[in-house]
């Protein structure tokens, strides 16, 4: 698997503050996203009524999940197509290195994919001789830099322009180096011309799959740029990689998720490609893929069925939680130090990897609630994560300071004279120490808050004081 | 077997052992039943105005659309797009019987050649299965007569569509194709591939900017024939919707 630096996110986090280019990069991308979805939703009136379907659709779904996957597993096999069902991340990458070998394959064309990000396919095939190319225009930069993707949908969400010239004047040497970039479209166009040779060439093509349809036996990939559609239709093989949860029952089911997923992610009404693939190439088919494969991955989510955890495999990977994330917007995407992240990361990355490692992940969050808000599926987010704090609580991973300082404020709350006692005096305190001035720049016992913002002086009584005296005016 | 210890660690999950007959029968009845969840009202309004909506809204998407009262003009559009665009007369067009059987000797400038795409094609001709109206939809399934290559590989695509295959919803497009087609391997009615386009490529990997020209076609052209009487609008049938 990827590397987990979860456990620094911390650090990551304070790195990432202070990475102006990162920091420029966030501040141009974040408001198109949250714009174009406001946008796409007042378009359609029904969409808060589809939220609630999208729920129920994949809630069914998971409920009857073994039947549901047995029926589209049958249904591929019909078509001409192969299920390999794979427990782990090893058992994915030993069953795909198998059919590229089989294959006789040298260069291997990627759609874009978080499950291939999620067991590090590409660096297993490199390791065993196989060249896998990312199409995708951010998962190519990506993969030029060798760096991970920032965000589920836009892999190249850190990157500012000047990073796309000056990695394309270093990778693409045989090019004129005093080429000129006018406008983003030149860009495009460079990455356009190099990758057409790769994908005529490529032996087989890999993609992920956004649903895996019962009915039909179909996977089903959503892109704008048409490189997945390249991936899937001209190597002689094809494998779809996707995990478990992303089977829905029927065509009907994924249209009314498909209404959901364009408008949520990118704020259109709907992407360009929608393409669903069902087995192989048929006897007078004049062209497409004469093998189909499903790679279908577990790799711990069917321990999340029937936990508290299972609301999170309703997602649908649209990005919007990130999108609306005021963490994820001040960090970036790779504090987060797994494959996934923002808030779905923040409740997923624990269950994939442990909540040991991943404990810091569930607490970057200010419980603000957007995220849930805007979530197609209507997953609790927030509730979710103070699961995970809860659970950290109980195995010990919150650090000594942090449980001594739960541990008092416990105390108090559960003996309400003292907390309005404490509460009186911390105020009164704070009022003496803070007076003739608006507010504190530095505090004694409070460096992690001052640090950042400066701290109102209080003003008037405490809460319950205020909240006494409103009920005798009445 | 992996197979076995995933779906033992879902039932597990759900506290039970593998669903029993009953319930496995009501849930194959509602695959076979395939029930619509709601369908958005923007496209549930009468057929002109099912087909100006489609007409909108392949524009917003950047596709541009022409409109001709009779399959015997396709030719001459075909001609009169790709010398509007500056680009040669020269295209690769999908085996289909309706498109082989245009007069295409009225415009004998015109060369074609019926067959899957290669990466040398520059412009490509495809026939349309079905559209859909809701979000200006190309329905576009692969068969011997329309192969995929041709939606993904020429940086022009031209898609000629009849207006009687619009319809509203993407429900209804499924419907249709489940009623017409049947696959010879399967025996269920989904072909190998179906790709549903809107537009042309694009990518906004730089920068969260939108840029037209990605690795599919940089135009969608259709070529809307009138062949639907209840497509026309009571006033003036002739004319093209107001975009």
């Amino acid at each position: 698997m990827v590397q987990v630096t979860s456990p620094a996110f911390k650090q990551n986090a304070a790195r990432a503050l202070a990475d102006t280019g990162l920091q420029k990069a966030l501040g141009k991308a974040k408001g198109a996203f949250l714009q174009r979805r406001a946008e796409a939703v007042a378009r359609l009136p029904e969409f808060e009524a589809l939220r609630d379907i999208g729920r129920d659709i994949k809630n069914h779904t998971l409920a009857n999940l073994d039947f549901y996957l047995e029926t589209y597993a049958a249904n591929v096999e019909r078509a001409g197509g192969t299920v390999h069902w794979c427990s782990t991340a090893d058992e994915a990458r030993a069953a795909v290195l198998a059919i590229c070998r089989r294959a006789g394959a040298r260069t291997v064309t990627k759609g874009k994919s978080m499950i291939s990000e999620e067991i590090s396919i590409n660096d297993h095939l490199e390791t065993h001789g196989i060249e896998p190319v990312e199409t995708d225009l951010g998962e190519y930069i990506i993969q030029l830099r060798r760096e991970h993707p920032s965000h589920i949908i836009a892999p190249a969400f850190h990157l500012n322009r000047e990073d796309w010239e000056a990695d394309f004047r270093r990778m693409h040497t045989d090019l004129d180096p005093n080429r000129v970039f006018n406008e983003r479209r030149d860009i495009l166009a460079e990455a356009r011309t190099k990758l057409r040779s790769r994908f005529l060439a490529a032996d087989v093509g890999i993609t992920g799959a956004n649903f895996l349809i019962a009915e039909t036996g179909s996977s089903v990939i959503v892109t704008n740029e048409g490189n997945g559609d390249l991936t899937q239709t001209l190597p002689r093989v094809h494998i779809a990689l996707a995990s478990i949860e992303k089977v829905v029952p029927t065509l009907e089911d994924a249209t009314s998720l498909l209404r959901l997923l364009a408008r949520s992610a990118t704020g259109q009404d709907f992407s360009v490609y929608t393409t669903f693939s069902t087995g192989a190439r048929r006897p007078t088919d004049l062209d497409g893929p004469e093998e189909y494969h499903v790679v279908l991955i577990d790799n711990g989510r069917s321990n999340m069925i029937g936990s508290e955890f299972q609301d999170m495999l309703r997602c649908i990977r649209c990005a919007a939680c990130m999108n609306h994330c005021p963490v994820y917007g001040a960090t970036g995407g790779h504090a987060y130090g797994w494959v996934y992240p923002g808030p779905m990361g923040s409740v997923l990355t624990p269950s994939l990897v442990g909540v040991d490692k991943a404990a810091h992940l569930p607490n970057a969050s200010t419980f603000c609630g957007k995220c849930e808000s805007v979530c197609p599926v209507k997953i609790p987010l927030p509730n979710l994560m103070r699961h995970w704090r809860e659970r950290e609580f109980e195995r010990h991973l919150t650090p000594a300071a942090m449980r001594r300082g739960l541990g008092l404020w416990a105390w108090f709350a559960k003996r309400p004279q003292a907390y309005r006692l404490a509460t009186r005096a911390a105020i009164g305190g704070l009022r003496l120490l803070g007076r003739g001035r608006g507010a504190f720049r530095s505090l004694p016992l409070a460096g992690g808050w001052t640090a950042g913002r400066d701290l109102p002086v209080p003003e008037g009584g405490t809460f319950m004081a205020r909240y006494a005296q409103q009920q005798r005016k009445r | 077997m992996s197979k076995d210890a995933i779906l033992t660690a879902i039932r597990r999950g759900l506290k039970r052992g593998p669903l029993p007959a009953d319930q496995r029968a009501m849930l194959d009845g509602r695959l076979a039943t395939h029930p619509r969840h709601l369908i958005p009202a923007r496209s549930r309004v009468p057929r002109p105005e099912q087909v100006a909506l489609f007409i909108r809204n392949v524009e917003k998407e950047f596709g541009t659309v022409a409109r001709v009262a009779d399959a015997t003009e396709i030719p001459a559009a075909i001609a009169d797009y790709l010398a509007a665009q500056n680009l040669a007369p020269r295209f690769v067009l999908a085996p289909h019987p309706d498109l082989a059987a245009l007069p295409w000797a009225d415009r004998p400038l015109l060369e074609f050649e019926a067959r899957r795409a290669e990466a040398t094609d520059a412009v490509s001709v495809q026939h349309g299965f079905a559209a859909i109206a809701e979000t200006g939809t190309l329905m576009l399934p692969s068969d011997a007569q329309r192969p995929t290559t041709l939606n993904i590989l020429a940086e022009t695509e031209i898609v000629v569509l009849r207006t009687s295959r619009i319809v509203g919803a993407y429900e209804e497009a499924w419907d249709t194709l489940r009623r017409e087609r049947t696959d010879a391997v399967t025996g269920g009615f989904m072909p190998r591939n179906v790709m549903l386009v809107t537009g042309p490529s694009r990518s906004a990997d730089i920068e969260q900017t939108l840029e037209l020209g990605a690795h599919g076609p940089r135009r969608l052209h259709i070529v809307l024939v009138d062949d639907d009487p209840a497509a026309h609008g009571a006033d003036d049938p002739a004319a093209p919707p107001a975009a």
